[in-house]
């Protein structure tokens, strides 16, 4: 499934999207020297994790999330481009404006392969409206020139609706690397992983629950037209 | 964050009464809440910078878990729920309330400055 792609850009919208949803995937492709960039959306100003036990507040988290964000990228060696929205009111946002500022970025990265949120099918609004616009900008982009892209869809009821995905991406081999990312991201990874299962308790359980939760990483190919 | 002390916190809202503020009020149970639990319904509601003046502003409640009203000239603001506090350093009045895991459930704070966009 990894293929040796020219360029890959990564779009969603929260510091930690990327750790839970793709860093497995966008390890092996930096192992095979393929450049990756991620387009982060906002800086999770809105989230509800604050450390667990909390040393963050309402003002400071975005400072927290910024540097978690910029921590993450090193353990994953990927360019970070934060795009400077709001958590929570991407979906308000003009959906047009948004994909334009995207389309801009494509033009001039020229990826080969864009990886976002299935719109409609990613739970959290933000990674639904990041998706839609990901997926308008290289719509309007040159057919000749688009690149290819991966939606990733979260909601319970994906494989019903849509069947399997056709990217299924086995990322254990590289899971160190996968839970490296999320722990950088340290005021959140605790209680996400917590949400998943609120059994794991010991640091060596966590891991266990994640390397189940999160060993795989699918997506679908986007159609076009 | 602290524990709050009713009295400290008391001392803050009387201290921010009757000028120009700026108010952070929030409540949330989580966009995943009904991924994880379909029998959980996502609620939530923010606003942010709302500009009042309020006349005066209590904080009522023990055990650890407390309720902060501001009345003003045409109306309140309410909060339920809070059971940690800040004065940070820039003067800002912080209140929030999370749940055990530390996730925040609801926050009020009023700063003399608008807080960051």
């Amino acid at each position: 499934m990894i293929d040796l792609e020219k360029h890959v850009v990564v779009i969603y919208p929260h510091p930690d999207d990327e750790a839970f949803g793709a860093s497995g995937t966008i390890t092996q492709f930096r192992q095979k020297g393929i450049p990756v960039t991620y387009l982060c959306g906002t800086l999770g100003e809105m989230g509800r994790n604050m450390g667990n036990p909390t040393f963050a507040n309402r003002e400071t988290l975005s400072d927290f999330r910024k540097k978690e964000l910029i921590d993450a990228c090193k353990v994953m060696d990927v360019e970070l481009r934060m795009l400077g929205y709001r958590d929570k009111t991407l979906e308000f946002e003009s959906r047009d404006e948004i994909a334009q500022h995207l389309k801009k970025i494509l033009e001039e990265i020229e990826p080969s392969l864009v990886i976002t949120h299935f719109p409609g099918h990613a739970v959290h609004p933000d990674h639904n409206a990041m998706g839609a616009a990901a997926i308008e900008a290289v719509r309007l982009m040159n057919p000749d020139s688009r690149p290819k892209v991966w939606a990733q869809a979260i909601s319970h009821d994906h494989v019903k609706l849509f069947g399997e995905p056709d990217v299924i991406n086995n990322v254990k081999p590289v899971f160190d690397q996968k839970m490296r990312t999320i722990m950088a991201h340290r005021s959140q990874a605790q209680g996400v992983l917590g949400s998943m299962n609120g059994n794991a308790e010991s640091a060596a359980n966590m891991e266990e629950v994640a390397k189940e939760r999160l060993g795989y990483e699918s997506f679908y190919t986007w159609k076009f037209d | 964050m602290e524990p709050i002390h009713i009295e400290e916190v008391q001392k803050q809202l009387d201290r921010l009464a009757n000028k120009e503020v700026y108010v952070h009020l929030e409540t949330t149970n989580g966009a995943y809440a009904s991924h994880f639990n379909e029998n959980a319904y996502n609620v939530g509601a923010f606003i942010r910078n709302a500009k009042v003046n309020y006349l005066h502003g209590k904080i009522v409640g023990d055990n650890g878990t407390y309720r902060v009203g501001l009345k003003l000239d045409i109306g309140w603001v309410y909060a339920e729920g809070v059971n940690q506090w800040e004065l940070d350093e820039q003067d800002r009045l912080l209140m929030a309330g999370h749940d055990r895991e530390g996730r925040l459930m609801v926050a009020l704070e009023i700063s003399e400055q608008p807080f960051k966009n």
